[in-house]
């Protein structure tokens, strides 16, 4: 506990210098229109309009945490298939490399048209694309990357490949897994939320801040996206948690960021 | 086996074996010409020669990791092929290849879980290896928090936890500085006298060569032949050997065998 009070005390006192020179600045300044809120006015607003924006929040946090999950187990499955059978890797991975260069948010619209403009299905749909390519791309190099005295000490043992894969292939993949896990999980928040300008549940946080911006109350759009960056963070830090318990023989360095 | 027909008998038969890599292409490399070699059962030999001579390369076709492309690979009298499905050998290579994910004795476990040995069975011999290879108090490290030379400690009790009948050794000191590698040259010299394994060992240090072995083979490169086998008879070694007389005639006369190669190309 003393041990991360001490490793988050400069990103506090950072982020609270910050938030402050904001406040001032803006207090002195007085800029004409809302082109900038104060903190304390996000804060005022976020309080003030609570129970809406944290039943968006959940809502949105829905379609993000399934679309994370089914991206991340599409990515891995397709890692899997691609490192193992010469076929699928010969199949797949640019399947995989032209899926990811659509710019997918620009499929937000059509995918509204396929599912209903009010459904959320087209919104997982959205994450689910974004999330896939960075989790499968990671995954795949951890799981070739495996060095040649590894594999020939695997042959000495007369080992199978399926033992291959599962002793020696994972275990070497879940580094860079993790890494992608943790781009996933606020690729999955951003992806969410800009799918969520162009349709899904009206009682979500993409549309609070589509409304609230187009009638200039940027206040609550802006309280909006705190709430947001909370989601993100808190995605952030489950995967760096789960990572910790994955991957215990890695150097304590910095459990956060690494 | 036991006794003399344990002795008598040969662990390792090269017959005319050459090796080629990338037939035909034009980057065509013959790395081995019609070798010809029998290591007997429980001898310690060693591999020499300058790189690219092709000697790891012949270590990699007694592991069966690579096949000959002539002549063939024998070894405890079937097909190298066949020895490495009945895990007749123990490797180690210049880098550890220790799993960093497991720890020191989920490692020396890993051949072992392969062959489907019983939980405790594995606990006990693993802790029985780091016994013998002066780690015992190592086991739960990660292989990270140990230094190189206790490293390829651990890759040698490895190697030997299931107790394979051959031991092939590819400049396994090769990254270690030099008062390590005498160290450990003296611990592989105590392990093969207490096992009574086989052990081919490829180097490119003459005085290891010739400190560790009952034989040196000396070879040439490109394509890679046999120039010379020298017998070396220095009885049992100890601190005082690498000073000795006799030492010093037959890294001499290895060396004169290399520096013979290197003139007549």
């Amino acid at each position: 506990m003393r041990r991360l009070i001490r490793s988050a005390a400069p990103a506090i006192v950072f982020g609270v210098v910050g938030l402050t020179l904001w406040e001032l600045v803006l207090a002195v300044a007085e800029p004409e229109g809302f082109v900038l809120p104060r903190p304390t006015e996000i804060m005022a607003s976020f309080v003030e309009n609570f129970s809406v924006i944290w039943t968006a929040t959940l809502n949105t946090g829905y379609i993000v945490v399934t679309g994370l999950v089914a991206g991340v187990i599409l990515g891995v499955v397709w890692a899997l298939l691609v490192s193992r059978f010469r076929l699928a890797d010969e199949m797949l991975t640019p399947l995989a490399i032209a899926l990811n260069a659509i710019p997918i948010i620009a499929l937000a619209p059509i995918f509204n048209a396929w599912y209903g403009l009010l459904s959320p299905t087209s919104n997982q749909a959205i994450v689910v694309l974004l999330v896939f390519f960075p989790v499968f791309v990671n995954t795949t190099k951890g799981l070739t990357g495996v060095g040649a005295t590894e594999l020939e000490l695997m042959h000495s043992y007369a080992a199978s490949k399926w033992e291959i894969t599962k002793m020696v292939r994972i275990p070497n993949a879940l580094p860079l897994f993790f890494t992608s896990l943790k781009i996933a999980s606020s690729l999955a928040v951003i992806g969410a939320i800009v799918a969520e300008y162009f349709g899904g549940r009206q009682d979500a946080l993409g549309q609070f801040i589509v409304q609230n911006a187009a009638s200039s109350r940027y206040t609550e759009a802006w309280a909006a996206v705190v709430a947001g960056s909370a989601m993100g963070i808190i995605l952030y830090l489950v995967s760096g948690g789960f990572e910790r318990i994955a991957t215990p023989w890695r150097p304590d360095v910095d459990a956060v960021v690494q | 086996m036991t006794g003399i027909e344990a002795h008598l008998s040969t662990a390792v038969q090269i017959d005319a074996v050459s090796k080629t890599f990338n037939s035909g292409k034009p980057n065509e490399v013959h790395a081995l010409d019609n070798i010809s070699l029998d290591i007997a059962d429980g001898s310690f030999v060693s591999l020499i020669g300058p790189s690219g001579c092709g000697k790891s390369t012949l270590l990699r076709l007694m592991g069966a990791l690579t096949h000959p492309t002539d002549g063939t690979v024998t070894v405890n009298g079937k097909s190298a092929d066949l020895a490495r499905l009945d895990r007749d050998y123990g490797m180690a290579f210049q880098t550890s290849g220790l799993f960093e994910w497991r720890t020191v004795t989920q490692n020396i476990e890993l051949p072992l879980q392969l062959m489907g040995w019983e939980k405790q069975e594995r606990k006990a011999r693993a802790a029985e290896m780091l016994d013998l290879v002066k780690l015992p108090e190592f086991g739960d490290h990660f292989p990270r928090e140990l230094s190189g030379g206790m490293q390829q400690r651990v890759a040698i009790a490895r190697a030997l936890s299931f107790r394979p009948s051959i031991l092939l050794m590819d400049e396994p000191f090769g990254a270690l500085d030099e008062m390590t590698r005498e160290h450990m040259q003296t611990e592989v010299l105590e392990i093969w006298a207490r096992t009574g394994k086989t052990i081919v060992f490829v180097t490119h240090s003459i005085p290891e060569a010739v400190f560790l072995s009952q034989r040196v083979i000396v070879m040439s490169p490109r394509p890679g032949r046999i120039a010379a086998d020298v017998e070396v008879q220095l009885g049992e070694r100890s601190f005082e050997t690498r000073e000795s007389q006799g030492f010093f005639a037959k890294v001499t006369e290895v060396r004169e065998a290399l520096r013979f190669e290197e003139d007549a190309r």
